[in-house]
């Protein structure tokens, strides 16, 4: 397990080749995932698939919110739409969201995981199997246990997991359930985590 | 050596002999989900592998019907999404107030929310009397379950909120009489319902209506078995007849786009062009 990350260096294994990302994050996600996001500059090219637990609003201004800080596209995913590379997805709020084989999304109303809908683990498990060892999960910031079970997932189907530091996330509850479940990759903090997927982007596309 | 696991490999032959020996056709159901009702329902039979619970569900025709129960997905609510319910009585009532009779589409009406929620919507705009409702289900427990009407008190306070939201015109509570834990419904609601089992996978047309309601189902079905539901509905609906949908589902990605036009695009109401 790294716990830290400034760039590519020579003494440590290179890094893997993914087609996706994703991330969950539940208290204090917002500002996480700004943090990361803001890194990723125009023209970034793989998909990124966020669940953030918020409130079961039906109509959620994330992606408009996330739209004006950030230099990718980004939007809410739609149920049967086809991955795009180098968009930021969102789940909608009080839906589920999963990837398929065919790399298109769905949506689902089935019941709550760990009381939230969408589900990290839902979202994690199914990428975890449409994309097998190329893919790349991300747990942040978060007051329960979503998200642990999807991780190990990712890392059994051979993807790269990175937790954020539980010491510096502002809910520690969620990244500690990941390392209780495995070892992850990554052990970082969140600037590091926006220089990986950097990184992680230009050895992909 | 092929590179499916063995699981995917189980699920698509389960999903075949279901098929072929009960004719409940899941093969365009959006695979991700089905994967994980499967995982779910192997951990309550306590089986180990999908072939183990096929073997099961061959032989045993009640085991098959517990499957089902596990296989379809009974999470809904009355007047989900109030918004849509308020902007079917602003926009589509009064329209609907036009024709001598009525009749109405609730496909995959699973226990009856959206049934009971149409019911008093009709009720309170004058419609229900004149209205005949088709409620269909491939879930024949679903479909008991909507036609007794009884529902946990538990969700009574959250569809109150959802009813008043919707514009509900009286009390919810004059709706229903409570007793012990659960709220039965006025029968009076259902005089002109017919529920009835009809699958958008394998079955066709019945009847000529004038609003198909088909809420969070078709998030269930592939693209290729969504086009098949919207040709279903295409061809029941009457001339610039209504179809709504659930929050998340659209025809925007179908082969039947060009046969609707949006009425109000927000809640998924669309009306035959």
């Amino acid at each position: 397990m790294r716990t830290s990350f400034t760039g590519i260096d020579p003494n440590q294994p290179a890094l893997p080749v993914v087609d996706a990302i994703v991330v969950g994050a539940s208290a204090g996600g917002v500002e996480a995932l700004l943090t990361i996001f803001r890194r990723l500059p125009r023209g970034f090219g793989l998909p990124i698939l966020t669940v953030l637990h918020l409130p079961d609003e039906r109509r959620s201004h994330l992606a408009e919110v996330f739209r004006s800080h950030l230099a990718i596209p980004v939007k809410e995913a739609d149920d049967k739409e086809t991955i795009a590379p180098g968009t930021l997805y969102f789940a909608a709020p009080g839906y589920h969201l999963s990837v398929e084989s065919d790399f298109s999304l769905s949506l689902s109303q089935e019941e709550r995981v760990f009381h939230s809908r969408p589900s990290v683990d839902i979202l994690f498990e199914s990428a975890a199997d449409a994309y097998d060892a190329r893919l790349a999960g991300v747990l942040l910031t978060g007051a329960n246990n979503d998200g642990a079970r999807g991780m190990a997932r990712i890392k059994e189907f051979g993807g790269l997991t990175v937790v954020q530091d539980p010491a510096q996330a502002l809910a520690r509850t969620m990244p500690e359930a990941a390392l209780a479940l495995h070892t992850p990759d990554f052990l970082l903090p969140l600037p590091d985590i926006g220089l990986l997927l950097v990184e992680l982007e230009r050895i992909a596309c | 050596m092929s590179h499916e696991r063995n699981a995917d490999i189980e699920l698509r032959l389960l999903i075949e002999a279901i098929y072929l020996k009960y004719s409940y056709d899941f093969r365009d159901y959006s695979g991700a989900s089905v994967k994980r009702r499967v995982a779910h329902a192997l951990r309550q039979f306590e089986l180990k592998t999908i072939s183990a619970l096929q073997e099961r569900v061959l032989h045993d025709p009640s085991a098959f019907m517990q499957l089902l129960q596990f296989l379809t997905i009974p999470v809904s609510e009355m007047f989900r999404d109030p918004s849509h319910f308020l902007a079917i009585r602003q926009e589509v009532v009064p329209l609907l107030k036009t024709y001598p009779s009525l009749k109405i589409w609730i496909a995959g009406c699973s226990t009856g929310e959206e049934v009971y929620s149409m019911a008093i919507l009709l009720r309170e705009e004058g419609l229900l009397e004149r209205a005949i409702i088709y409620a269909t289900d491939i879930n024949p427990s679903s479909l008991e379950k909507a036609k007794q009407g009884i529902f946990s008190m538990d969700s009574i306070p959250g569809y109150n909120t959802n009813y008043l939201k919707a514009g509900g015109k009286r009390q919810f509570s004059d709706y229903y009489t409570a007793a012990y834990d659960y709220a039965i419904f006025d029968k009076t609601l259902r005089e002109n319902v017919t529920f009835a089992d009809h699958s958008l996978a394998t079955d066709s047309v019945f009847s000529e209506t004038q609003l198909i309601s088909c809420r969070n189902v078709l998030i269930y079905f592939n693209k290729k078995l969504q086009d098949r539901a919207f040709g279903l509905f295409h061809d029941s609906l009457c001339h610039r007849g209504f179809l709504v949908l659930g929050s998340k589902e659209t025809l925007d990605f179908s082969g039947y786009k060009d046969q609707f036009e949006p009425l109000v695009k927000q809640e998924r109401i669309y009306r035959k062009s």
